[in-house]
């Protein structure tokens, strides 16, 4: 039996899309995150696809996951109780942090809360100095001490943070090693030398908490979806989508699960990349918005931003400096709370808000009638005639228009005097605006000019407020994928199986330790070979090895491609060289006479890209008979207007429509704004083009 | 939609790009920085000026004792060249205290932009410097001269050549040459990314000159902060700080004056300038007066000159918050981060229980030195030479609805530097940084609690220490609206005894440092506190349960 079929599982906030591949054929499927068992929404999604496609679990020959729960965890404070363990003298590092105001006017900020309270922040006797010289020994004495408070305070992981770890690791390791003698078998332990042996201490250690915090959670919601996979006769390999946009084993994703955060709009950063090179697109803003929260994220000639740096939780108005610094690789987005869940109130100002805080899946917005009572975005589109209820979700999330118009009346409308569908219009009017902005911030902070690029609008909500978004931001041109409800789904499906190692070790560029480097390199292969081989089966992997290098005495430093192969001592002048070609690109000018070093090193192993189809405009066609008429408010009119009803799979390439429309599909319908005109291209994209 | 309406966010988006514009200088500059308190702590501004001097966009990463004098420092090169005789790739700079930032460590660049022949627009940056000669980031020098090496307003690139000449003589003035170079080049190409980015837009744009953005943003900032002045009571109040000083205790006298819809403080009557350099430039003094006004009357008003225009300030000359030539002023910010306070006392009169308690004031700047020249020869025979900055960060004042930050720099807006990036500099190490028990004023709202830091040689051998930047050692931030005060700061070594003033101070082989971070003041008074923050506040061994009884009348 060929297993040519590959699945592909999101796990949202709110909603579980499944994507089932088999050649060009394509089944999805959308159905309620199952927030206390995740795997459970995964199973049903998974039967749905199979029934919708004849195919058997047998035939699937890979599963690729990627999950919010981490993040989600993170933001709602729902992991284990976690302990961590310190250098004696420094238990508060990981809540005094940088020490610094993120905004220097605001006198209110608040800073980011840890997620281990001091009362569980432990400190052992043991100093290494920067060289790895022993200051103080360590008090193996105190382990078992400290192994019963741990006991006594029903912790369920640990985190192990000491000074100078990122290069020196065994007093880490050996406390590990005690430690596991010592606590049950349920309790797991981090050190920071193996989650980011990177310096300074309170990154470091803040990403080691923020891992051993879902880690419990994590490993067992992973092992009990392939246990009941397995059950269903699933037999197939289950990869985990990465934040950094790479696939890894799911034995890795159970040890270092803070590298899931954000898997899911990282499927989607790889979609939008793929259909970037499809269309030859060289700028795009990709526009993510499910039930919990919308991505922003920027993609030049194909490619994300990449950033060895994410901000968990910003608590204070969503501002940087305000959450938990982790340091693991991802794809440069921004993510702000406004889904189809999120809710709408109005504030002491007499201002309508919408989010942070979402619905999710239960109860949900009001319209789903599970004993949501706050109105939320989702019922606000249903409201305003944007949604089909008979082709919400398939048709299998049965929606209650009449609760939803009630919830917006009593919570919104009769708070500002406004009736009908005005407070829906006001709710969708502002998650635009909240949307725009941080596009817009997003943008300017990356240099990028917004209006340049083209918009690809994926997600079960994007495709509802996308023309909106585009006329607020100044985009011209948007694209909706095919499958554009369950997008980042299909990005994993893109996914090349890809493992990141990093590694801080200082190495003079004018005296080049080549041995030293070739022997590192050799080690943080092998080791990243080795989570990657089981993926690739007999494919070859590909290679790639960054050196961040800076002058000595800086700072901060830039990445520098190393050739792969065995280095010689004279590759170290070939770096510097390399190195100062690059910095002189970024800042203008090079520092002469001045000695470079490299700090950081990361392996990357990965599977190769495929390259993909060229999209084309399609030879004019006739469009399709509307299947039916709604009424829509459209809000570039300021108005209600009739909008047809077109069923997507209608549309054939090359047929065109003008706005106001929609067309609807199961997972999402896309609204063609009064404003725009929208074409199917030989790939059965929908363009929505603006008419200026 | 109308073309009064497109045009206005037509602006809108370009004032948001000029702000990235320097924003992206800012961050060059932090990126390529040599010096740690500017790379790691962010001691540094950015920003970006009209044709004429007016300094139209700041970046947000930066301190406010940089920017605020920067909005001036710009025009004052004028007088020595005048916009006419500049040319493309010319870059000037300067480091005077009464005309640039405040002390010598700051070198104050500035780049003029053309385009094509015209001139568009001015870049300026600025950081501290790790070292200018002198008596190194010490108070206790008695004249500016005996600082270091004052550059006058120079040109230090003609045409896109580097002026060889004057670099020299900065570098072999200065005890740390590489890193005063590398720096000098950062705020250079930090410019330069600025104004590369600037022409972008201007293309982009299709404009030719800045003036119609400029006077736009100029005239909605100070709109913005007329508004704001307009809003205040009328009337005027007073506070009085007592300060530790150096060789004696000084008074701190601010008298704010809301009137007509215009804003002033007056410094008449504080203290005359001390013998010592704590001495804050009347620059330095207006930075930091206006930043406390704005940060409680104005926050969101953008900061340029069309905003700080509307504040206005009287300083008797030969005073410590207006030193004249050449009195000392190295640890300026001494005096000068206690102005936001002193300017706070007068406002929590004018707005009763909307102003929060006092800080820890000034950031202590830890100034690590090897011992060699400081100590006979041969207790150092062996040791290594080194220079190295940390940061001793004490608490923030509480706030009316929440408690003070702790360990965070205020009203400075620097971080601290990791342990573990000083420690590949140096052969020091920290034996403790963590929080201290009682620090934070007790209070409804408890003021932000302070640390204790220790820190020791790994080498038998002694090590240096500037106590210059010490201070609330005296005199603790006081509470507000019943609150109480924090903890006073306390420095001295392992073996017991006290660092006796503000000086340069030997820890001796062995020994070690031992810093005590002065504590936020509390807000409101300390019986309404919410029971069980109290009794969080006591597991968590932030108060001891014998001060929770004392202060807060704790019956557990």
């Amino acid at each position: 039996m060929a297993k040519t079929a590959k699945l592909a599982a999101d796990i949202g906030g709110t909603f579980t899309d499944i994507v089932l591949e088999d050649g060009a054929k394509r089944w999805s499927g959308k159905v309620l995150t199952t927030t206390h068992a995740p795997e459970l929404g995964v199973i049903e999604g998974l039967r749905q696809v199979l029934d919708a496609s004849g195919l058997k679990p047998q035939d699937i020959g890979v599963c690729i996951h990627g999950t919010t729960l981490a993040t989600n965890a993170l933001i709602e404070r729902k992991g284990a109780r976690t302990a961590f363990i310190t250098t004696q003298g420094f238990r508060d590092i990981i809540e005094q942090g940088y020490e610094k105001r993120f905004d220097h006017y605001d006198l209110m900020i608040d800073r980011p809360v840890p997620l281990v309270p001091r009362t569980l922040r432990f400190e052992i006797a043991e100093r290494l100095a920067a060289d790895g010289s022993v200051l103080v020994k360590l008090d193996e004495s105190a382990v078992k001490g400290l192994s019963q408070r741990i006991i006594a305070e029903d912790v369920k992981s640990v985190a192990i943070g000491f000074l100078h770890a990122y290069a020196h690791d065994h007093h880490e390791k050996r406390v590990r090693a005690l430690l596991t003698r010592l606590l049950p078998k349920d309790v797991t332990i981090c050190i920071s030398s193996e989650v980011a042996p990177e310096i300074r201490e309170y990154e470091r250690f803040s990403t080691t908490v923020a891992n051993a915090y879902v880690r419990p959670l994590m490993a067992s919601y992973l092992y009990r979806l392939r246990d009941q996979l397995k059950e269903m006769k699933l037999s197939a390999p289950l990869f985990l989508m990465m934040s950094g946009g790479g696939l890894t084993t799911l034995e890795t994703a159970a040890r270092f699960p803070i590298r899931l955060v954000e898997s899911g709009p990282a499927g989607g950063a790889i979609l939008a990349a793929q259909i970037a090179a499809e269309c030859a697109l060289p700028r795009v803003l990709s526009f993510d918005m499910g039930g919990t929260t919308a991505k922003i994220c920027l993609l030049t000639n194909g490619e994300p931003e990449r950033a060895r740096k994410f901000e968990i939780a910003r608590a204070y108005r969503d501002m940087k400096g305000s959450g938990i610094p982790v340091r693991i690789p991802v794809i440069e987005m921004v993510e702000i709370g406004a889904g189809g869940g999120s809710i709408a109130r109005v504030d002491k100002l007499s201002r309508i808000t919408v989010g942070p805080d979402s619905a999710g899946s239960t109860p949900g917005p009001v319209c789903y009638g599970r004993g949501g009572t706050e109105p939320a975005v989702t019922d606000a589109n249903l409201a305003l005639g944007k949604i089909d209820p008979a082709y919400f979700a398939g048709g299998k999330i049965p929606l209650d228009e009449a609760a939803a118009l009630r919830a917006l009346q009593k919570n919104i409308g009769s708070r500002l005097g406004l009736k009908d569908f005005w407070p829906a219009a006001g709710v969708t009017e502002i998650v635009e605006e909240n949307m725009a902005n941080a596009a817009r911030v997003h943008a300017i902070e990356r240099g990028h000019d917004i209006a340049s690029c083209t918009m690809i609008a994926f997600g079960g909500g994007a495709p509802l407020h996308a023309c909106r978004l585009a006329e607020k931001v100044g985009v011209n041109t948007v694209i909706v994928p095919k499958g554009a409800g369950v997008g980042s789904a299909i990005g994993f499906l893109r996914a090349p199986v890809a493992y990141e190692i990093t590694k801080s070790a200082v190495v003079s560029l004018e005296d080049f330790n080549a041995e030293r480097v070739n022997k590192l390199i050799a080690t943080m292969t092998a080791d990243a070979r080795a989570v990657v081989e089981p993926a690739l089966g007999k494919t070859r992997p590909t290679l790639h090895v960054i050196a961040d290098c800076r002058y000595v005495g800086q700072g901060h430093e830039i990445r520098v491609p190393v050739p792969v192969k065995k280095l010689a001592r004279t590759d170290g002048a070939k770096l510097k060289a390399e190195f100062e070609r690059i910095y002189e690109q970024v800042y203008g000018l090079r520092i002469p006479n001045q000695e470079a070093e490299a700090i950081t090193w990361s392996v990357t192993v990965s599977s190769k890209a495929v390259k993909p189809k060229r999209a084309a405009r399609a030879a004019k066609k006739a469009a399709p008979k509307p299947r039916t008429k709604r009424t829509i408010y459209d809000p570039a009119l300021g108005k209600q207007v009739q909008a047809p009803v077109y069923w997507r799979f209608d549309m054939k390439p090359g047929s065109s429509i003008k706005g106001p429309a929609i067309i609807a599909e199961d997972e999402t319908s896309t609204i063609v704004g009064a404003n725009f005109n929208a074409t199917i291209n030989s790939l059965g994209y929908i363009v929505l083009e603006r008419s200026r | 939609m109308s073309k009064d309406a497109l045009a206005a966010i037509r602006t809108q988006v370009m004032w948001n790009r000029l702000i990235a514009v320097v924003e992206e200088q800012a961050q060059s500059l932090l990126r390529t920085a040599f010096g740690t308190i500017t790379r790691e702590a962010g001691d540094l501004s950015a920003g970006v000026y009209d044709p004429q001097g007016n300094m139209i966009a700041q970046a947000m990463t930066g301190t406010p004792g940089h920017v605020n004098t920067m909005a001036t420092a710009v025009a004052h090169f004028f007088k020595h060249f005048p916009q006419s005789t500049m040319k493309p790739g010319d870059v000037f700079i300067t480091n005077d205290p009464w005309l640039g930032t405040g002390h010598l460590f700051d070198y104050v660049m500035m780049t003029p932009v053309f385009l094509g022949k015209k001139l568009v627009a001015f870049f300026a940056s600025t950081c501290h410097v790790i070292d200018v000669g002198g008596v190194g980031m010490s108070a206790k020098a008695n004249s500016s001269f005996e600082e270091g090496t004052l550059i006058p307003h120079s040109r230090v690139r003609k045409e896109g050549k580097l002026n060889e000449e004057l670099l020299s003589i900065i570098l072999a003035n200065s005890r740390s040459p590489v890193e005063v170079r590398g720096d000098i080049l950062s705020l250079i190409s930090a410019n330069d990314t600025g104004a590369r980015r600037l022409g972008d837009m201007m293309t982009e744009f299709g404009l030719t000159s800045l003036d119609a953005l400029a006077k736009h943003i100029l005239r909605q900032s100070e709109k913005g902060a007329r508004e704001a002045i307009k809003a205040l009571p009328e009337g005027e109040w007073s506070y009085e700080m007592p300060l530790d000083g150096y060789e004696r205790e000084l008074t701190l006298k601010s008298k704010l004056i809301v009137k007509n819809g215009k804003i002033t403080v007056d410094f008449s009557g504080t203290s005359p300038a001390s013998l010592f350099g704590i001495n804050s430039p009347r620059t330095y003094t207006h930075a930091y007066a206006v930043f406390g006004l704005k940060a409680v009357i104005a926050p969101h008003v953008p900061n340029n000159i069309g905003s700080l225009s509307c504040f206005d300030l009287i300083t008797e000359p030969g005073t410590i918050v207006d030193p004249i030539r050449p009195s000392p002023v190295t640890a300026r910010h001494v005096i000068g981060q206690m102005l936001a306070d002193s300017v706070f006392g007068c406002l929590a009169q004018a707005l009763p229980g909307t102003v929060q308690a006092e800080s820890a004031g000034p950031i202590w700047i830890l100034s690590l030195y090897s011992a060699h020249g400081r100590v006979a020869p041969e207790l150092t025979a062996k040791a290594k030479r080194f220079a190295v900055i940390n940061m001793g960060l004490g608490g923030i004042g509480g706030r009316p609805g929440k408690d003070g930050l702790a360990t965070t720099a205020f009203p400075s807006g620097v971080g601290t530097i990791p342990v573990e990036v000083t420690e590949t500099q140096c052969p020091l190490y920290f034996k403790r940084k963590h929080y201290l028990a009682d620090s934070g004023g007790a209070g409804q709202w408890r003021g932000g609690v302070s640390q204790r830091i220790e820190i020791a040689s790994t080498e038998d051998a002694p090590f240096a220490i500037s106590a210059a930047t010490f201070d609330r050692i005296i005199h603790p931030a006081q509470g507000r609206e019943g609150g109480k005060p924090g903890c006073v700061g306390a420095a001295g070594r392992g073996s017991g005894t006290k660092l006796p003033d503000k000086g340069m101070h030997i820890i001796d082989a062995g020994d070690s440092l031992v810093l005590e971070l002065p504590g936020g003041g509390g807000f409101g008074k300390p019986h309404k506190r919410d029971r069980t923050a109290v009794e969080t506040d006591i597991a968590a061994g932030l108060v001891t349960v014998a001060a929770a009884r004392k202060d807060y009348g704790y019956e557990g």
